[in-house]
């Protein structure tokens, strides 16, 4: 596939009522690059990943998905993987039985599901657990196993949603062992997550908060510009930078006028 | 373009989950023998050996022969003979007695004579079922016996009956000659099972799959609304359809209600009413955000259905805007395919307008969920 970016928006923007989720964001991300989307709680991140895969509809902006754009969801679906921020598989079902129905989903056939659900097993790390229902699978093999259903299609681009929130260290250090390896298939992958060490190790990070995209370059650019020597400082004064903003304080006062009375 | 592989992954996965629902298990399997063996036995609305107490004023052979005419119907037990009204108004008034028929003086010397003799009936009107099984015991044997039924209602005790019977129970006690209520609840079981079964499973599945989250996972997927829709309701048309058959064959080889129609008529109606069915499923989806809710919204449905559509008690008897109101239930309509096949053995040239309204309902509650089920993903 032959295109300049795997993901280019300009002004993506979403309100919900007179409430703005994401405000005019502009970012783009090159092929193959695991882009780590940063920010804390309701910032907007899971409100981006849904525009960008074509279920939600911005309310202003553009953007390009591996070269379709935004309002061409049927292309962008067919050609990238998700895992939502919840567990989402069916739990009654069987490791098998989940990747089958993804397979069946977007159309693979026969020999083709056999063989690729072979693969997946093995490169999600999932081997003697193939006919374990998925409710009773523990937390790090349940992400292994969604990453395999996400993946089942050989999309070009995976949305990755929180994916080891929950999980214990050393089953996040494999979950990103694998998420190296499919990157090296040439796979863009975008990431949110919330453990900065986590982040360190993407290639790009954006800094979204209240809607706005705070900080986007490599995580070395991000700390150099800052002085600081890791990511968790990064974002703590991205985010704490803002409280010292007039308005905040302005609300800070009234709040304490309000119940003090002074 | 509709792609007939990820109907059929849908179908295969849903058919899988069913299997492994314990829940669903049940109630594809239990629930049809349970309601059937609950409205076979428990709740039967036959009524017989009604307590009568009769005022001979002619004291005749011919007289005697009508008491025992109705003595032997085996409606009517005469258990109190009375002297004066104001002794059969006591006794109706205390509940001692719930018919009472009054023999004029001069009864025999009509029937003698050829012309049509009066004959007094006073029935207790605040059981409906029990006055009309007496109205039209006594207006059968009046019939064969060839005397005027004069009716008096005793409207004090609530609910009056109307002098002259409904059409629909006329043809209960042609085509239903025991007046067994088995007879009478079975078909319109048939149509029950269906309904509740089919509602409540579909908007379970749709529900359970966003209440778990994997409507999100799905809907990235290139999955079409109308895909999903079809991929959802195919097993359960065929639960639906497994449950008529098992009903129809508990019900003609148990119960004894043979289907004097055509099978194949039926099943072919059946199919229909299950679309309605499965759009009013699809529509609790679209409103009920988890399976306990799902759940309450399916008895709204069910409740109605039960009482005004005439399953149990005949619409004739129901107040106007009551009728109307069962006129929109699906059921009703089923209800009428279902005995006309079944009890009377009619067809399509009588049929035509109860398949016509259901099939009208179905596409309209069918296409009303569709849409609303689309929005919601969109
Ligand atoms: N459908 C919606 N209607 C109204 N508000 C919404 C809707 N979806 C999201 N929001 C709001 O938009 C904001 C951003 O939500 P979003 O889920 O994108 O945040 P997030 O960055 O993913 O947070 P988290 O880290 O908790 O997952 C939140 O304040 C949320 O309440
Ligand atoms: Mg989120």
């Amino acid at each position: 596939m032959v295109m300049e970016h795997a993901i280019e928006v300009q002004g993506l923007t979403k309100t919900f009522g007179d409430f703005t989720a994401v405000d005019n964001l502009s970012f783009r991300i090159k092929p193959g690059e695991i882009f780590g989307f940063l920010g804390p709680n309701g910032s907007g991140k899971s409100t981006t990943i849904r525009m960008l895969c074509g279920i939600l509809s911005p309310s202003g902006g553009q953007g390009k998905v591996l070269g379709y754009d935004l309002k061409d969801s049927e292309k962008i679906k067919q050609n990238i993987g998700y895992m939502s921020q919840k567990f989402s598989l069916y739990e009654d079902l069987t490791v098998e039985e989940n990747i089958d129905f993804y397979a069946g989903i977007y159309g693979l056939r026969g020999k083709e599901v056999r063989e690729r659900k072979e693969e997946l097993i093995q490169l999600a790390l999932l081997t003697g657990k193939e006919k374990a229902l998925a409710g009773t699978l523990s937390g790090g093999w349940k992400q292994r196993l969604a990453l395999a259903c996400a993946l089942v299609h050989r999309p070009h681009l995976l949305f990755l949603d929180e994916p080891t929130a929950g999980v214990d260290p050393v089953s996040r250090r494999v979950f990103w062992e694998l998420l190296y390896r499919v990157a090296a298939q040439g796979v863009t992958i975008l990431v949110t997550t919330h453990y900065m060490d986590e982040a360190e190790k993407c290639d790009v990070v954006g800094f979204i908060y209240q809607g706005k995209l705070m900080g986007f370059g490599t995580p070395g650019e991000l700390m150099g510009a800052m002085g600081l020597t890791n990511l968790e400082d990064v974002f703590i004064k991205v985010v704490e930078e803002d409280y010292q903003d007039e308005a905040w304080q302005e609300l800070l006062k009234s709040h304490r006028k309000e119940v003090t009375g002074e | 373009m509709i792609k007939w592989f990820r109907i059929r992954s849908i179908v295969v996965k849903e058919i899988i989950q069913i299997k492994r629902d314990i829940p669903s298990l049940a109630i594809i399997f239990i629930m049809p023998v349970f309601m059937l063996l609950l409205f076979g036995y428990a709740v039967t609305t036959d009524v017989d050996h009604i307590t009568t107490v009769v005022w001979d004023q002619d004291k005749s052979p011919q007289s005697r022969e009508i008491i025992q005419a109705f003595e032997q119907s085996g409606y009517f037990d005469i258990r109190y003979y009375a002297g004066d009204m104001k002794e059969i108004t006591w006794l109706i008034d205390g509940g001692e007695a719930k018919a009472g028929f009054i023999i004029p003086p001069g009864y025999a010397r009509d029937v003698l004579k050829g012309q049509s003799a009066g004959l007094q009936a006073i029935i207790d009107g605040s059981d409906p079922l029990i006055a009309r099984t007496a109205l039209s015991t006594a207006q059968m044997i009046g019939q064969v016996k060839g005397f005027a039924l004069k009716l008096e209602s005793l409207s004090r005790f609530g609910l009056g009956i109307k002098a002259e019977p409904g059409i629909d129970l006329r043809a209960r006690v042609w085509y239903n000659p025991d007046m067994e209520s088995v007879r009478f609840n079975v078909p319109g079981l048939i149509g029950l099972i269906m309904q509740n079964i089919t509602v409540m499973l579909t908007a379970f599945a749709l529900v359970k799959e966003r209440e778990r989250g994997t409507m999100e996972q799905l809907i990235i997927t290139p999955i079409k609304p109308f895909e999903l829709i079809i991929g959802k309701l195919i097993p359960y048309v065929g639960i639906g359809f497994m449950d008529v058959i098992v009903t129809l064959l508990i019900g003609s080889l148990w119960f004894e209600v043979p289907v004097n129609g055509s099978v194949l008529l039926l099943l072919a109606l059946s199919l229909v009413f299950l679309l309605v069915a499965l759009g009013l499923g699809l529509f609790i989806s679209t409103v009920a955000k988890t399976q306990l809710q799902a759940m309450q919204m399916t008895f709204m449905i069910i409740l109605p259905s039960v009482l005004l559509s005439g399953f149990m008690f005949p619409r004739e008897a129901m107040p106007l805007p009551v009728q109307a109101f069962g006129a929109v239930i699906p059921l009703t309509y089923f209800l009428e395919i279902l005995r006309g096949i079944i009890l009377k053995g009619i067809g399509l040239q009588e049929l035509w307008r109860n398949v016509l309204w259901l099939a009208i309902l179905g596409v309209g509650i069918l296409t009303l969920s569709a849409v609303r089920f689309k929005k919601k993903l969109d």
